[in-house]
């Protein structure tokens, strides 16, 4: 297992790099010396209890949350108040919500040409293509001219996903893409992750689906009180794990 | 058994006696109903023509070819003591549209502008317009209006000694006197530009949006279409060699003359209704703003979307949805709030026409009649309209 | 990888310019260029204008005294207001009888200040007496004429004390009538839907001047020979007319709201239509529109100005004839204020009252 935080100084490889990133809300500490640093192609996945950072891990990446102290170098830019570079990292990361966030008023294919055409200029013709291929992918080409509310829920964050990739992004966030879909929806999401995975793209997810994390990740982080407690290498991490509040924590999601 | 009716070999459930069957004593409590309002409604008009006899009031709608005899203040139209009491009603009517239209632009932009500013990062900002809508809204707009048009408006200074805002342009206890414009030969051709510019704008909005679609580049569509808006008629004033005079004021013995005047009277009631109005507009919007989720506003940056593309794009069409049904509704009660007028004596409908006319002419019947009929259609045809666009913006949902 | 010797890191306090009052600021009024220009300029604005707005106010303003002439400085005079202040309250009601007038206050203050406090054990009860013995009480109370009280016209009614009779009579008249025309409206039978649809649409869509014009001028050539209404009963009935429909409206929604399931047991139950309304429907119902009706009764406590329009000297009148009174002059801004700050304080405070109670219903009403 590469153990990227410490040989890897080149930052063409890495496609984040978190350097002792700490975060605060008013006086709660709620992200301690955050180290974390993702290769091209790596897939992360981090889980951990309600309230561990986790989700203020990955938004601070594409600046929804902003860090009082430490670096965040994204695609070898550094993440600070500066508008341009913020625009920047955010063309090339894209980001899948808990409660997929699709524009209501406008239709499935008209939300996924919307970004292309009005940030990277591209003309409607082929920005609509491309929006058909990825719809294609996701296995909904039928759904384009509808209204997410028509949609269920398992189709709008399939959606959600395409419309991410249709800025071409090198990086995916996800926060919890499953959590507010019903059970029966979460595998075709699921499926739609994994495929996404096997293309080589750089994914850092926040999920508590340990089967896709066996499946699919190169590395699992496990966070609590947040700080990165432990990180290891999928069967390593569920057979051997090292800390105590890993193992309770597995205990608790693994059980049913 | 008795309680069994067989119709042709099936059982059907019986019919119970007709005081018990709700079928029966729903339509005879109707039949009653009408009964009784039809009675109720025929004594008082029996009631009423025995009173009118009484008292000498004709009935009738031939008042009003009668000559009305007073003058108005401010008219739109032309009018005399000697025209009739049906044109005091026009006149009345043109004044409410005209203050009704101009107060709902006035408070419409003032209203956004507060609703946004509270919810402004800066302290200050949304501190200042929180108080501008708590106390409007507390007070009430009879009161508002007598403040604007008593503490301030009579306060100031008489003709004689005018404050002076600008050139040719001054304030006093009489008015607001601005140069009033005289349209000479050849302005005929700038109102045609006008209308050619804005035509021009809609097709270049058009234009814009095919090419956006086409090539991928957005044009700058606001500001070429402001310069259109002015550029254009502005360029065929200059032609026609500037057919535009200005009358201005000027100061004669005891007061000023010429000029085109705004009585005291409308600049109070447009700025009491208008600063009145736009404190319940800025509530509006800013519940509608808020209402628009906030994972939106992520996702739309998280997508790249610049703030100017969010607002454009995403926010506003979903918290105008919000807010158009509340709003209109803000507009009618701006409209019967204007009524408010025979208060300070701006001569709008009620004011002139179930005011002194119906004191002239006493027949309170026909008078009051037409008044609440032209509010009431204005009311009835607004909601229609608003029902229709409600149904249109819908969300379209499984 | 992992090291075996973790341990948890200790929670530090944020780096100091970003909390406190200092983060504050920097949050707050200088997070970027713009802002900061924003906050010098209106920050020097409000205190070259709010010293003005003091001095007038405060330090310069006259005090004591009895009349015009003790009004000498450029500041506010205030011993307008105070000589006046009777005349605000009461109205023309004789000098001797304001007892009367006093004691109804008391009662108001009595069965509406409880309200504020949690832990009242009361509430409904005196909610109920609110609308339902207090105006009885009084009426008489004013009106006179029984139990040994002087009688006094209500021509003679003014002021403020007039400005809460109106508000008051007008609520609780229209509360009943705007229940029925609110189920009126969500009957079954088309004719009495439709009377109660054109009723509510027609007193909504017309302006309460024109209703107070009507009432005033229309309603005694409705009325039969001989029966005459006073000036205060005409505006009353107006008022009412009008209130009702708002009032159908704001109980209509509470009807709407409550769930389907409501209406369906109570049926079950074998309960009539009168007795489910009753016992079931209108007690949830009338319970979760309170903040409705309260938002109602702000509006009518701002719109019994407008009876001044037709001859009654509510408590903006009383302020208007006091401020063209010829022995005072130049006190129309003192007057205006005061009278704003007067029904400011009142409707400032119930819509608190409103939005708490909306805060605590919701909760209260999770479906």
């Amino acid at each position: 297992m590469s153990d990227a935080s410490t040989t890897e100084s080149n930052s063409n490889d890495l496609a984040i790099q978190m350097i002792d990133v700490n975060k605060w809300y008013g006086e709660f500490h709620v992200l301690k010396n955050i180290d974390l640093n993702v290769s091209r192609g790596e897939r992360i996945v981090i889980c951990g209890p309600s309230g561990s950072g986790k989700s203020t891990t990955i938004r601070c990446i594409n600046r929804l949350e902003e860090h009082q102290r430490g670096q965040i170098i994204v695609d070898g830019t550094e993440l600070t108040n500066d508008l341009k570079n913020i625009e920047i990292i955010r063309r090339e990361v894209g980001m899948v919500f808990q409660h997929f966030n699709l524009f209501p008023h406008l239709t499935v294919l008209e939300n996924l040409v919307l970004a292309p055409m009005r940030v990277r200029n591209i003309p409607r013709a082929e920005a609509e293509k491309t929006g058909m291929e990825y719809l294609e992918r996701v296995k909904i080409p039928e759904q384009a001219q509808k209204f997410p509310g028509q949609l269920s829920g398992g189709q709008q964050q399939r959606v959600a996903i395409a419309r991410s990739l249709c800025m071409n992004p090198r990086i995916m966030l996800f926060d919890e893409p499953t959590s507010a879909l019903d059970p029966e929806m979460i595998k075709e999401v699921l499926d739609t992750m994994i495929e996404l995975a096997e293309t080589g793209m750089t994914m850092l997810c926040v999920t508590h689906e340990m089967g896709f994390a066996k499946t699919v990740a190169d590395r699992v982080i496990f966070m609590d009180g947040g700080e990165i407690v432990e990180e290891n290498e999928p069967n390593e991490f569920f057979d051997n794990p090292q800390h105590e509040r890993t193992r309770l924590f597995l205990s608790q999601i693994l059980a049913h | 058994m008795a309680d069994q009716q067989n119709t042709g070999g099936v059982t059907m459930p019986s019919k119970p006696p007709p005081w018990n069957d709700p079928v029966v004593r729903s339509i005879v409590f109707q039949i009653v109903a009408l009964i009784l309002l039809a009675w109720f409604f025929w004594t008082i008009f029996q009631n009423t023509l025995t009173n009118m006899e009484t008292r000498g009031i004709s009935t009738g709608f031939a008042f009003l070819n009668r000559e009305a005899g007073f003058g108005i203040l401010m008219s739109l139209i032309e009018y005399d003591e000697s025209h009739t009491y049906g044109r005091t009603f026009v006149v009345g009517l043109l004044n409410t549209i005209l203050v009704s239209v101009l107060g709902i632009i006035i408070a419409t932009i003032l209203g956004f502008v507060m609703g946004v500013a509270r919810l402004s990062d800066n302290w200050i900002v949304a501190r200042l317009a929180s108080i501008y809508v708590e106390t409007l809204r507390n007070i009430p707009l009879l009161l508002q209006l007598f403040f604007w048009y008593t503490a301030v408006l009579q306060a100031l200074p008489g003709p004689r000694s005018s404050l002076k805002l600008s050139e040719n342009i001054y304030l006093n206890n009489r008015g607001l006197n601005i140069p009033k414009p005289i349209f000479q030969d050849g302005f005929e051709f700038v109102w045609i530009a006008l209308l050619v510019a804005i035509a021009g704008i809609f097709v270049l909005r058009r234009w814009a949006t095919k090419r956006l679609d086409e090539t991928g580049h957005t044009f700058p569509v606001f500001w070429t279409s402001v310069g259109l808006f002015i550029g254009l008629p502005l360029l065929v004033f200059l032609i026609m060699g500037l057919p535009l005079n200005f009358e201005v004021a000027r100061a004669t013995r005891f007061s000023l003359s010429g000029g085109a005047n705004l009585i005291p009277e409308f600049i109070a009631l447009l700025i009491g209704l208008s600063t009145y109005t736009a404190a319940f507009i800025a509530e509006i919007v800013r519940a509608g703003i808020l209402a628009v989720s906030h994972g939106q506003t992520e996702a739309a940056r998280s997508l790249g979307l610049r703030h100017g593309q969010t607002l454009q794009l995403i926010v506003i069409p979903q918290a105008m949805r919000v807010i158009i049904p509340p709003l209109t509704s803000q507009y009618l009660n701006l409209t019967k709030n204007s009524s408010l007028a025979a208060a300070i004596a701006y001569p709008d409908l009620v004011s002139v026409f179930a005011g002194t006319t119906l004191n002239q002419a006493g027949q309170a019947l026909e008078i009051i009649g037409m008044v609440m009929a032209v509010y009431l259609s204005l009311s009835l045809g607004i909601s229609f309209l608003m029902n229709l666009y409600n149904k249109k913006m819908a969300l379209v949902e499984r | 990888m992992t090291d075996s010797n973790w341990q948890p890191a200790p929670s530090l306090p944020p780096p100091a310019a970003t909390v406190g009052w200092i983060g504050w600021v920097r949050a707050n009024l200088i997070s970027s260029f713009s802002n900061s220009v924003l906050t010098v300029v209106l920050g020097v604005a409000i205190i070259y204008y709010g010293w003005q707005i003091l001095d007038w106010a405060l330090f310069s303003a006259d005090f004591a005294g009895v009349d015009q002439k003790d009004c000498e400085s450029s500041g506010a005079c205030w011993v307008f207001i105070r000589s006046r202040l009777d005349f605000f309250i009461y109205g023309f009601y004789p000098n001797a009888e304001i007892w009367r007038i006093n004691v109804m206050f008391g009662l108001l203050a009595v069965l509406i200040i409880p309200h504020f406090f949690e832990g009242f054990k009361h509430k409904k009860l005196f909610g109920w007496l609110l609308i339902t013995a207090f105006p009885v009480v009084s009426g008489i109370l004013l009106l006179g004429g029984i139990l040994g009280l002087e009688p006094v016209e209500t021509d003679k009614w003014g002021g403020l004390a007039l400005t809460l009779v109106l508000a008051f009579v007008g609520i609780v008249a229209a509360l009943p009538l705007g229940i029925l025309l609110a189920l009126g409206r969500r009957s079954d039978m088309p004719i009495i839907r439709g009377i109660c649809v054109c009723f509510i649409e027609l007193w909504r869509g017309v302006p309460l001047i024109s209703v107070l014009f009507m009432a005033s001028v229309m309603l005694p050539l409705f009325l039969p020979e001989g029966v005459n209404f006073n000036k205060l009963l005409r505006a009353l009935i107006g008022i009412t007319m009008f209130q009702s429909a708002y009032m159908a409206e704001v109980v209509r929604g509470g009807l709407q709201a409550i769930p389907k399931g409501q209406y369906e047991a109570a049926a079950a139950l074998g309960l009539g239509y009168w007795k489910s309304m009753r016992l079931i429907i209108l007690p949830q119902a009338l319970k979760l529109v309170i903040p409705g009706i309260v938002n109602t009764f702000i509006g009518l406590f701002k719109d019994t100005t407008l009876v001044l329009i037709i001859g009654l000297f509510e408590v903006l009148q009383t302020m208007n004839t006091s401020i063209t009174d010829p022995a005072w002059s130049n006190v129309a801004v003192e007057g205006y204020v005061f009278a704003g700050a007067v029904f400011w304080v009142f409707c400032y405070a119930m819509s608190k009252y409103s939005q708490a109670l909306e805060r605590k219903l919701h909760t209260g009403h999770k479906r």
